[in-house]
């Protein structure tokens, strides 16, 4: 047994590194993907407007850790291959931060009146067009404070992936509790990096929306 | 890979044992996380500033930090404060504090959704500061913020899942208890995503089915 010192709080530092690939990862597949979740639900197609509808519930409806353990234990010996952790806890994660910036940007998308692309197709710009140079931008700035919002939400809960196994933050700290008997004082550490990271950005988020609300 | 759902029926009494103690845990942070938000939205206008300034802290330092963490501390604070509890009773601590953060930031939204004008009619009309909350500020409020609250509750049963980490038990606890008796990885996870998810569902019918009763009020927009 040794004593928490300086080491400890570096080795979690160092973690911090997986936590910001898993939140990279989750963005890059994730963000397409709720676009096109956010695309199906504004569309008037009620087909796609319902499967969009069961992804989201089911997302939503199923708690995290159950969505990663299913990934991570359950899938590999269904699909009878072993996967590496990192690409089953990105999947989660990718699906996890599609369905809920999907309901972000959707919230975005009907939020911006629908003369503006009625205004578009008057002015002969096709439906990919009108969304990309009419609705898109105005949705953006709609849905950004929330956005901003969702990546705190998305940072603290990569902290889940611990429970697997993958080192990050969160089993940075459970590894320093482990070996120097002071969990008090390790998760105190752990916590204070998240607060230290996930902090600025809420504050940026509310300032986003106080904004907005103002240019409104 | 043959699925074989057959063996986890053999647990039927474990996974009803596993949803109810989920839900007493939801219950009991509901409850406690309410009272918090309540009480910490009504001190957070006081006019001491050190008050506001802790309930500011409180609520910053919980939104910020993953709740998984939060968990573990809580789990191990307590016994350092001569409170040895059971892992059910540490978890459902730090739910209710995770939960009790939320609600104030919802809670004060609220408040602030009633316009000062609204307020000022109602003591033009003689109401006491009683009569002026309990009728002009209280029935629109509630109705504001009803929908973040109920998601809120929502996100806090599927929270419960991570008492699990600290060994209290619930319906998580009970899938990883299964799971090394059977050893069925996908069919346990699978019937223990279904049934979080029935649980949710029910409870947003619940929810919204309530809200048609209480909110019948027209409004003027």
């Amino acid at each position: 047994m040794r004593e928490f010192g300086i080491f400890d709080v570096l080795t979690m530092l160092w973690a911090v590194q997986w936590t910001a690939a898993l939140v990279v990862i989750a963005l890059i597949f994730g963000a397409p993907l709720g676009l096109l979740l956010a695309q199906m639900r504004t569309s008037s197609n009620k087909v796609l407007n319902l499967i969009a509808l069961c992804i989201l519930q089911i997302v939503q409806g199923v708690p995290l850790l159950a969505m990663l353990m299913f990934f991570y234990f359950g899938m590999p010996m269904f699909l009878g291959v072993q996967m590496p952790a990192l690409v089953s806890v990105g999947v989660v994660f990718s699906i996890f931060a599609a369905a809920f910036l999907g309901e972000i940007w959707r919230g975005g998308i009907q939020a911006v009146h629908t003369a503006q692309s009625e205004a578009a197709a008057c002015l002969g710009l096709t439906k990919w067009q009108g969304f990309r140079y009419v609705v898109a931008p105005q949705a953006f700035k709609i849905a950004l404070p929330a956005t901003v919002g969702f990546l705190v939400q998305l940072i603290k809960n990569t902290s889940l992936a611990s429970v697997v196994g993958f080192v990050e933050l969160a089993r940075a700290g459970q590894l320093a509790s482990a070996a120097t008997f002071q969990p008090l004082m390790s998760y105190a550490c752990v916590a204070a990096i998240y607060f230290a990271i996930c902090f600025p950005l809420t504050h940026w988020s509310r300032s986003l929306e106080n904004k907005l609300n103002g240019a409104r | 890979m043959q699925l074989n759902f057959n063996q986890l029926w053999r647990y039927q009494d474990e996974f009803l044992h596993g949803i109810q103690m989920t839900l007493t845990l939801t219950l009991i942070a509901t409850v406690f996380g309410l009272a918090i938000g309540l009480a910490g939205a009504s001190l957070s206008r006081s006019r001491f500033a050190p008050v506001r300034i802790a309930i500011a802290t409180y609520v910053e330092l919980i939104r910020n930090t993953p709740a998984l963490i939060q968990i573990f501390l809580i789990f191990f604070v307590l016994p350092y404060a001569g409170l040895r509890f059971p892992p059910f009773y540490a978890a459902a601590v730090a739910l209710s504090i995770y939960m009790g953060a939320y609600a104030v930031e919802i809670f004060r939204s609220g408040l602030a959704s009633i316009p000062k004008s609204q307020i000022e009619a109602g003591q033009c009309l003689g109401l006491s500061k009683f009569q002026v909350f309990r009728h002009v500020i209280l029935p629109p409020a509630l109705r504001n913020i009803y929908p973040s609250l109920t998601s809120q509750i929502i996100l806090v049963l599927l929270g419960s899942s991570l008492a699990s980490q600290v060994s209290a038990e619930e319906l998580f606890h009970t899938a990883a208890f299964v799971e090394s008796r059977t050893f069925r990885s996908f069919e346990v996870y699978a019937v223990v995503c279904a049934i979080y998810f029935v649980m949710v569902l029910s409870l947003r019918l619940l929810f919204s089915g309530f809200e048609r009763i209480a909110f019948r009020w027209p409004t003027r927009r």
